[in-house]
């Protein structure tokens, strides 16, 4: 399991105002605590905090790295943003880019510049004309990243894919999990090793009164289909125990009667 | 057409461990043994780095087996009744990597021997030979509990590697392990879980991980050996996959369980269709360790000398 801790995004009012003020101690400790919780790697947004978004990134890298060698997942819309944040990160730890999206011209722009910086890509299952609403155009997008991410010489080990999430209580959106599920387990057999299957978990529930549970059922239902990593709050413990356990049940994990410290040992 | 590139590559490998002390550090050893290491499956040395090779560990018994089939005693019986002497002759006749003592004697079913007796033991041994050593307990929890802590002070400094502990009993030797600077055995009866939660249980008590060998209770070729290998099979897939509490390299008991066997035991006499017993017996002895090396077994306790031969020369060969 690889979880990306999503603590660390000036959407959230504390890192916002650390941000604006450019206060390490707040982002710092987010970072020691959702490392500590589990995470594989720190997911790192800056959000709306400041004007100049390209040296909020690099400040927010730097502070990160200072604290941890945890690889950070360097979070934007913009490229130039992402271009700022991967010029501060370090390299040697590996770091990844979330996100681009499925479209070939937009692959052709951040697949070199993931393979040159040696950075692992997110890519999403949409393009330009929206999020797809079957299973079928979520396969397809899918093997045309992947072909294209083979054509930039990107391992499929450092290719994620997101099939995206909406939020369930959107109306028509119910039916959109299944498709998710049946899409991400043909995605899978595509490549040896296979892709990594990620999503941003929260996304499913905004918005609904009951986010926990919600976020919580569909990862281990997720889980079980292979996806194997997740955008997630690693400091809910609940939440991580779901994972830890899905992944158990369907024998990823050798089980003990301690099988969920056995798992955060391997943290 | 191009051969596609099928290798498997791991980020993960099983721990090493080392065996014994020389003078500088503490002990007595000529040298230490490495066990462990391997970045792969057993002997894929196409797909990484296969570690170290597997060793040879030759039983010697605290005091003269009682249990043991004529032709088995057969070669050690001018020295069984001296530990230190039996050692020598398995590592200069047989060349045994390791001497495991065991100390069958102190069982209260098998002559209920006391810790000055364990002592006096395992010192002949250790003075005798220069090789790594193991001791084995007896098996009765009570009676272990009492003995081993004085035979572990005993052999202090020499980093023995000590079995083994168990799911309902490892607080006492874990704690004496700890203390005088041993490696520790976690046993588990032919069952991964049961292992992972040994190893969970003596790592939490504080025990290094690089001074831990598991054990699952082997079984003999004919007795349950393919659970065994496709245990000690799913172990090394584990460790190679990064799971820290299924990463330590494994010891397999070949010669008690292969002389068990009715195979090694009945004499042509009784069965001549299945021709010569000494010729059978170290076959089943040899083919059980080769089993369990394929599994990725990184020890054998072994027991006849020319099943040890026969089994040296074939890892020498998968190593060549």
């Amino acid at each position: 399991m690889i979880p990306i801790g999503e603590r660390i995004n000036g959407m959230f009012l504390d890192m916002k105002k650390a941000i604006a003020d450019k206060d390490k101690k707040p982002v710092q400790e987010l970072a020691l605590r959702q490392k500590k919780a589990g995470a594989a790697y720190l997911d790192c947004n800056v959000g709306t905090a400041s004007d100049d978004q390209e040296a909020a990134m690099r400040w927010l890298v730097e502070t990160i790295q200072e604290a941890t060698d945890t690889p950070i997942a360097i979070d934007s819309q913009k490229l130039n943003v992402i271009k700022a944040g991967l010029e501060a990160v370090d390299n040697l730890k590996g770091c990844l880019v979330n996100s681009c999206s499925g479209d070939e011209e937009k692959l052709d722009v951040y697949l070199p510049v993931c393979v040159e910086k040696n950075a692992s890509l997110i890519v999403l299952t949409m393009t330009k004309e929206g999020v797809p609403q079957s299973v079928e155009e979520r396969v397809e997008i899918a093997a045309t990243i992947i072909g294209k991410a083979a054509e930039y010489g990107m391992e499929s080990a450092r290719l994620f894919i997101d099939p995206i999430i909406l939020p369930i209580n959107v109306p028509g959106a119910q039916a959109q999990p299944g498709f998710i599920m049946d899409a991400l387990s043909q995605i899978r057999i595509m490549t040896d090793p296979p892709v990594h299957i990620t999503c941003g978990l929260s996304n499913i529930s905004q918005g609904t009164k009951e986010r926990s549970i919600i976020n919580r059922t569909f990862l281990a239902m997720a889980a079980a289909v292979g996806m194997d990593s997740a955008i997630l709050d690693v400091l809910d413990t609940d939440l991580m125990d779901a994972w830890i356990t899905a992944e158990m049940i369907i024998n990823k994990q050798i089980y003990s009667d301690f099988f969920l410290k056995a798992a955060r040992m391997n943290m | 057409m191009a051969i596609p590139d099928v290798k498997e590559t791991s980020n993960h490998t099983v721990n090493k461990v080392v065996i014994g002390a020389e003078k500088g550090e503490g002990g007595t050893r000529s040298h230490t043994i490495t066990i462990g290491g391997a970045a792969t499956l057993p002997f894929l040395d196409g797909d990484g780095d296969i570690g170290n090779r597997p060793y040879i560990a030759v039983d010697v018994l605290d005091s003269p087996p009682t249990d043991w089939p004529e032709l088995l005693l057969e070669p050690w019986k001018d020295v069984a009744d001296d530990p230190g002497v039996w050692a020598k002759k398995a590592v200069d006749e047989c060349g045994a990597d390791l001497i495991c003592i065991c100390l069958d004697g102190i069982h209260p079913d098998k002559g209920d021997r006391d810790a000055d007796h364990a002592v006096q033991a395992v010192t002949k041994v250790k003075e005798a030979v220069g090789v790594p050593l193991i001791v084995w307990r007896s098996g009765d929890d009570a009676k272990d509990n009492e003995v081993l802590p004085k035979v572990s002070a005993a052999l202090k400094g020499e980093k023995i590697l000590f079995g083994s502990v168990v799911e309902d009993n490892y607080k006492r030797l874990t704690g004496i392990c700890m203390a005088d600077g041993h490696s520790l055995v976690g046993q588990a009866p032919l069952d991964i879980n049961i292992a992972k939660q040994v190893n969970i249980l003596v790592s939490e008590m504080g025990f290094p991980l690089d001074r831990m060998v598991m054990f699952q209770t082997t079984g003999a070729l004919g007795y349950g050996i393919e659970y065994a290998y496709s245990i000690q099979e799913r172990e090394r897939i584990a460790a190679l996959q990064g799971d820290k509490m299924m990463s330590m390299p494994v010891i397999g008991l070949v010669g008690y369980e292969s002389w068990r066997a009715k195979e090694t035991k009945v004499p042509e006499s009784d069965m001549p269709a299945w021709g010569s017993q000494k010729e059978r017996a170290v076959m089943w002895e040899a083919m059980t360790a080769l089993a369990l090396v394929h599994s990725g077994c990184d020890i054998l306790r072994m027991r006849h000398p020319e099943a040890v031969a026969m089994v040296k020369k074939s890892i020498e060969r998968l190593l060549s």
